[in-house]
């Protein structure tokens, strides 16, 4: 289903409702239409209006509090939007849609030492049902999700004695039993040093490219990300925004999105990576 | 001091006095407490249940002490203040630990209360040492129906709610995302802690009470993280708790409480130390 990502954004904008479309394989991940999300009475952002494409990575970026948790929140049902709709994989975002997975922020400090890997991931299945009935299947798929993310060796550790990337692929692999075809992850790179961060990110291309599975990731730091992004969501003075990596990742947009002087650089091998301008 | 400390000592014929009628239900009711507080041992040291433990044990006595001064039953009087004392709390969810002052005053103010009750009562000096410290051997025929009951009770709702319960308390945000009701399993827990509460108090009393709700289970955590083996081996340590402190307090004549509590105390020293090792290499974490 890959293709350029700025032909997956081109398709999806004049697509209105009257539109006979041609034949779409895949609804687009996420669909907002006059989307905003309000607390007590004060707008976080309003004006929701994009498609994400289905099969991509893609990351959401903004300044502190611009409202990229709550767009997450969102998408899992977990907050209705104050006006407008959401739409998820085709169908009006709900708590509880077993097609998504979660990661939540700073997963591994909050679950602590009282549960080992492959007990937490097992509840990304059976934590949802009610009664002891055992389902056949359950273990296999575990097993799968702890292979998918290569944690076989030390999912019988608890948590807390895990290293900060080792907790990580546990909490991603929780999020992908039920085989979800999307996935969301809060600031999956916070507090991870260079080499886990590079590993997460090889992780969640191979999962996006192996498994089909839709990856939505709320970021600080964007340069872990550029090489492999098929888009970018951008919270831009309280709006949010979908954009293809070459017309997101631009001196100008950068620097007005976080409020400081941002410069984009590409090096003589092709890489590109932004740096905050002094 | 000589009159004072004659009782004290090993009684001979202590063998003799276990095999007394009302020793019965000082065992069945022990035992029957030990699994109650098992049961949801796993769930206590997740969800920090040592603030539970500390704020119902408080809201209990003037519950207590309130029922003798009605004349009904204290068990009853315990019973309906923990379990509105659950709702309260669960209702306020993270502030009611937050608040520290204002938690701890109304406390207080509970424990007042039931000072108050107690010197208005006629008949209180024992109830009130009883509710205060527990007194395994004055368990009756009708506790060990309720005991029984409060028992039958815990093991059916966490046959139901085990497993969403064990997700919402390892994680609140994943829970909530699959559609799990947080606010009403945490609440779910708290009744169920205000339960086992009701028949703990019996045995080591509303001051005692972490001995025997939160010490087993948390000694527990230290050999396994596994929620089954947590829940089996807390009931263990609890069990043996409860039945040693129960035969070495007949052989000498001392209270039952006592040796309850230190029982308890032992067996988590023992497993801090004997794990010692295993818990060493583990990640300085912040937070």
């Amino acid at each position: 289903m890959s293709g350029p990502p700025g032909a997956a954004t081109a398709a999806a904008d004049p697509g209105g409702p009257d539109e006979p479309s041609p034949p779409q394989p895949l609804p687009p991940a996420v669909r907002l239409r006059g989307a905003s999300v309000a607390f007590g009475g004060r707008t976080v952002w309003s004006h929701g209006d994009l498609d994400i494409p289905s099969g991509g990575l893609v990351c959401i970026i903004g300044p502190n509090g611009s409202g990229k948790t709550s767009l997450l929140r969102l998408l899992l049902g977990m907050i209705p939007p104050a006006t407008g709709t959401v739409e998820v994989l085709g169908a009006p975002a709900r708590r509880g849609n077993p097609r998504i997975g979660y990661v939540p922020q700073r997963f591994g400090d909050s679950v602590g030492e009282a549960i080992t890997g492959r007990d937490l991931v097992r509840l990304g299945h059976t934590g949802s049902r009610w009664g002891l009935r055992r389902e056949p299947g359950v273990e296999a798929e575990v097993t799968d999700a702890l292979a998918a993310v290569e944690a076989e060796g030390f999912a019988s550790e608890r948590l807390a004695h895990l290293s900060g990337g080792q907790q990580q692929r546990i909490a991603i692999a929780q999020a992908l039993v039920g085989s979800p075809d999307l996935v969301v992850l809060d600031e999956p790179l916070a507090n991870l040093d260079l080499r886990n961060q590079r590993d997460v990110v090889e992780l969640l291309v191979n999962l996006r490219d192996r498994r089909r599975v839709t990856m939505l990731v709320v970021v600080h730091d964007l340069n872990p990300f550029l090489a492999h992004l098929s888009g970018i969501v951008y919270l831009l003075d309280g709006h949010p925004h979908y954009g293809a990596i070459s017309d997101v990742v631009d001196d100008d947009l950068l620097t007005h999105l976080y409020g400081t002087s941002v410069q984009v650089v590409r090096t003589a091998t092709g890489d590109l990576y932004t740096r905050a301008h002094p | 001091m000589t009159p004072l400390l004659a009782e004290v000592g090993y009684q001979s014929n202590w063998v003799e006095i276990l095999g007394a009628p009302f020793m019965r239900n000082a065992f069945i009711g022990g035992i029957l407490v030990a699994l109650a507080g098992g049961m949801i041992g796993y769930f206590v040291v997740v969800r920090g249940g040592e603030f539970a433990a500390h704020a119902l044990g408080h809201i209990g006595f003037p519950g207590a002490t309130g029922a003798v001064l009605l004349g009904v039953s204290p068990t009853l009087g315990l019973g309906v203040f923990c379990v509105a004392g659950a709702l309260v709390i669960g209702a306020l969810g993270h502030r009611a630990r937050d608040q520290a002052v204002a938690t701890g005053t109304v406390l207080a103010f509970a424990t007042g209360l039931g000072i108050l009750f107690a010197s208005l009562a006629t008949r209180t000096t024992s109830t009130v040492t009883n509710v205060l410290f527990g007194n395994l051997l004055a368990v009756s025929s009708d506790q060990i129906v309720v005991f029984t009951i409060v028992a039958l009770v815990i093991a059916g709702v966490l046959v139901v709610v085990a497993r969403p319960l064990t997700l919402a308390s390892i994680s609140p945000e994943v829970a909530a995302a699959k559609g799990l009701p947080v606010r009403l399993l945490g609440t779910c827990f708290l009744v169920l802690m205000a339960l086992a509460t009701t028949v703990a108090v019996q045995v080591v009393g509303t001051l005692l009470l972490f001995a025997l709700l939160v010490t087993p289970p948390a000694a527990a955590l230290r050999f396994s993280a596994r929620p089954v083996v947590v829940c089996g081996l807390g009931t263990v340590f609890g069990l043996v708790s409860v039945l040693v402190g129960l035969v070495v307090s007949v052989m000498f004549n001392l209270p039952p409480s006592f040796f309850v509590v230190t029982v308890s105390t032992l067996i988590w020293v023992v497993s801090m130390l004997a794990t010692r090792e295993r818990h060493r290499s583990e990640p300085v974490r912040e937070g």
